[in-house]
């Protein structure tokens, strides 16, 4: 009883080291390059470097000194939280023995295994990990480019985007319109559009009431959608008008010199627009060719491994990957299952099956939390949902009030787990 | 809410007259259960009437309450949270605490260390039955709906968890369950005693404890996997 699950785990360890391991057997210390520090990329190289003590030399390439997390930048608009909180930076990660690079990646040689930085130097890799998170998708809405993007903010990759909109929004007109064009399937957070019309409307209900606010949105539903609703409904009745795609939500253009949006040849004259673009993996995955007609990055479900190439892991939002939803707490997941991987093809250490999780809490208003959650396992062809939850309408303010208490104690969980 | 009400006045018509109907055998014998409940727990909890809170709640209509549901008794946290996460006591429930409170509520302020006696814990709930003007959650007329909460065998908690794979499965812990021990709205879990984590996580496993997020992460982690997270928070406390 007590050998069984050692046995059996220690018989998978010795098929998959023996896979890659005698490659690199001699070399003085293998290299890990991961593209990218936010939740998969900060988590991988991070897990690597604690792990393995000094025995993979790992590199980090990330363009930013401080990041701002995506998740907690709708409390940032709402009020809820500080801008500042949403920073942190990678001193803890160097720390643990990260070499931090801070500077852009700008292409993937496969065949020589290096990354090209646009500082000119190439760093050489024998695992690489691409964790960029996303890009948008040219034209998706016509009329917007990311050249817009001071007169219509996407605010959809925090810092001070999100600064920008929460300034449009708090000095709008008296009674003005705020329009949020919302993304097409699939995207970045879910919750995030739903969760971002809470707490824009929660602004405005102190500071400006008669403020409409309007959603254009091209999918039929959407995450956590009744719970929304209710709360639209409960906390800023009258306040929020939601346009689906029968009645041309999908078919919707912006005049950003104009403050217009134009919704199935309507002209709506608009004080604060926040256009949320169609969505593809971050540059660099394109540039490496590991992206497909999907514009995302296909991988194997057990272990994130690219299909195109053997050496690279692909995490978190940029990933084709199955049933798990492009968030924070998913990538973060993915990133553990591929440090243990990577680690034991490196150094010969154990590597157990994988498993992920994910939960996104999202706030409605003042204490009320909801939340929403799964258990994934790779499946034959992708990553599969085994269990899930959703928090209730209707659930009592208490429930709703440790809901919300909780998804702070998950947030200050996954960073300190990542940056702390 | 309305099934629990419905069952109530079938219940209330099974204990008039007509004895016969279903196999209602009794929980225990609640003249038993008065001495038990003198020895064991009246020095802390007061019952029938007039019936005040004391060290601890009072515990007249205590089935089917919600756990820490009186505004005027400061429970501890860990009570008041599982209450609001749906924690109510039913027979099962007031069983399982009653066997072993830090099991089921691990952060309770209730300095009891349980009785072991499946017997004697019925005696006990049959007495305090009696105090109850709710008593639809005593599944009478199924005897085996009344057992152990978290039946885990000496196999189970003798199981010697393998470190190095709990270290690779807290990794899904750690994403709100700090490292450190800090814990804010999420309650800290490290360096607990072995056997405390283990029958914690299978309450999970068994959706004996509430908490949804808990009870998906638990249902997929089979016992040795549960183990091995135990001893490795375990050590992990030690550092």
């Amino acid at each position: 009883m007590k050998l069984k699950r050692r046995s059996f785990l220690g018989t998978a360890t010795l098929a998959t080291a023996s896979l890659s391991a005698p490659a690199l057997m001699g070399q003085t210390r293998p290299r890990v390059v991961v593209i990218g520090g936010g939740s998969g990329g900060g988590t991988v190289a991070r897990y690597i470097a604690k792990d393995s003590n000094g025995a993979v030399d790992v590199t980090l390439i990330e363009p930013s000194r401080r990041y701002y997390t995506c998740y907690f930048s709708n409390l940032y608009l709402g009020g809820f939280w500080e801008y500042d909180a949403l920073g942190h930076d990678y001193g803890n990660i160097a720390r643990t023995g990260v070499n931090v690079v801070h500077d852009w990646a700008v292409g993937v040689d496969r065949d020589a295994q290096t990354v090209a930085l646009a500082s000119g130097e190439r760093v050489p890799y024998d695992r690489l990990v691409v964790a960029p998170g996303i890009d948008f998708v040219e034209g998706s809405v016509p009329g917007w480019d990311v050249s817009q993007q001071s007169l219509m903010p996407h605010a959809y990759k925090s810092g001070t985007q999100v600064q920008l909109l929460k300034h449009q929004i708090e000095t709008m007109r008296e009674g003005g319109l705020f329009v949020m064009v919302a993304p097409p399937n699939p995207y970045r957070c879910p919750p995030g559009p739903g969760e971002r019309v809470c707490m824009v409307a929660h602004m405005l209900a102190q500071s400006n009431p008669s403020a409409k606010i309007l959603v254009v949105d091209p999918k039929e539903t959407y995450s956590k959608q009744a719970l929304f609703e209710e709360g639209w409904e409960r906390h800023y009745p009258g306040m929020v008008t939601r346009i689906g795609p029968d009645f041309g939500g999908e078919n919707v253009e912006v005049r950003p010199e104009e403050m217009e949006v134009i919704i199935d040849g309507m002209v709506e004259k608009a004080d604060v627009v926040n256009v949320i673009p169609a969505q593809k993996a971050g540059k660099i995955a394109e540039l490496a060719g590991l992206t497909n007609d999907t514009g995302w990055a296909p991988v194997r479900p057990g272990d994130m491994r690219s299909t195109m190439d053997e050496n690279i892991f692909v995490l978190g939002d940029a990933s084709h990957q199955g049933a798990m939803p492009k968030s924070g707490f998913s990538a973060n997941s993915q990133a553990k299952v591929v440090a243990n991987v990577i680690r034991g093809e490196l150094t010969g250490s154990r590597i157990f099956p994988a498993r992920y999780s994910n939960t996104c809490w999202s706030l409605i208003a003042t204490d009320d939390g909801v939340k929403v959650g799964a258990t994934y396992e790779p499946g034959a062809e992708q990553i599969e949902s085994v269990t899930s939850f959703i928090s209730q309408t209707g659930e009592d303010a208490d429930l709703r009030r440790q809901t919300y208490e909780e998804s702070i104690g998950w947030y200050n969980g996954i960073v300190a787990d990542i940056f702390g | 809410m309305k099934q629990p009400l419905k069952l109530l006045f079938c219940i209330g018509a099974l204990l008039a007259p007509v004895q016969t109907v279903a196999q209602a055998i009794p929980i225990g014998d609640a003249t038993a259960g008065a001495e038990i409940y003198r020895r064991e727990c009246a020095s802390c909890h007061q019952i029938g009437d007039g019936a005040q809170h004391r060290i601890g709640p009072h515990l007249n209509r205590i089935f089917d309450r919600g756990a820490g549901s009186h505004d005027d008794f400061r429970y501890s946290e860990a009570l008041l949270r599982q209450g609001r996460d749906g924690l109510r006591w039913d027979l099962r429930r007031l069983d399982a605490y009653i066997e072993n409170p830090r099991a089921l509520v691990s952060g309770t302020r209730m300095s009891y260390r349980g009785l072991s006696d499946p017997e004697r814990r019925a005696d006990l709930i049959a007495y305090m039955r009696a105090y109850s003007d709710q008593p639809q959650n005593i599944p009478e007329a199924a005897p085996t709906a009344r057992g152990r909460e978290v039946n885990l065998s000496a196999e189970i908690l003798s199981i010697e968890g393998d470190i190095e794979y709990g270290e690779f499965l807290s990794s899904e812990c750690t994403t709100c369950h700090q490292r450190s021990g800090d814990h804010a709205g999420i309650p800290g879990i490290v360096g607990w005693p072995e056997e405390d984590f283990v029958v914690a996580m299978h309450a999970y496993k068994q959706k004996l404890r509430p908490h949804e997020v808990m009870q998906s992460v638990a249902q997929r982690l089979d016992e040795e996997e549960i183990a091995a997270l135990a001893a490795y928070f375990r050590e992990l406390g030690r550092e």
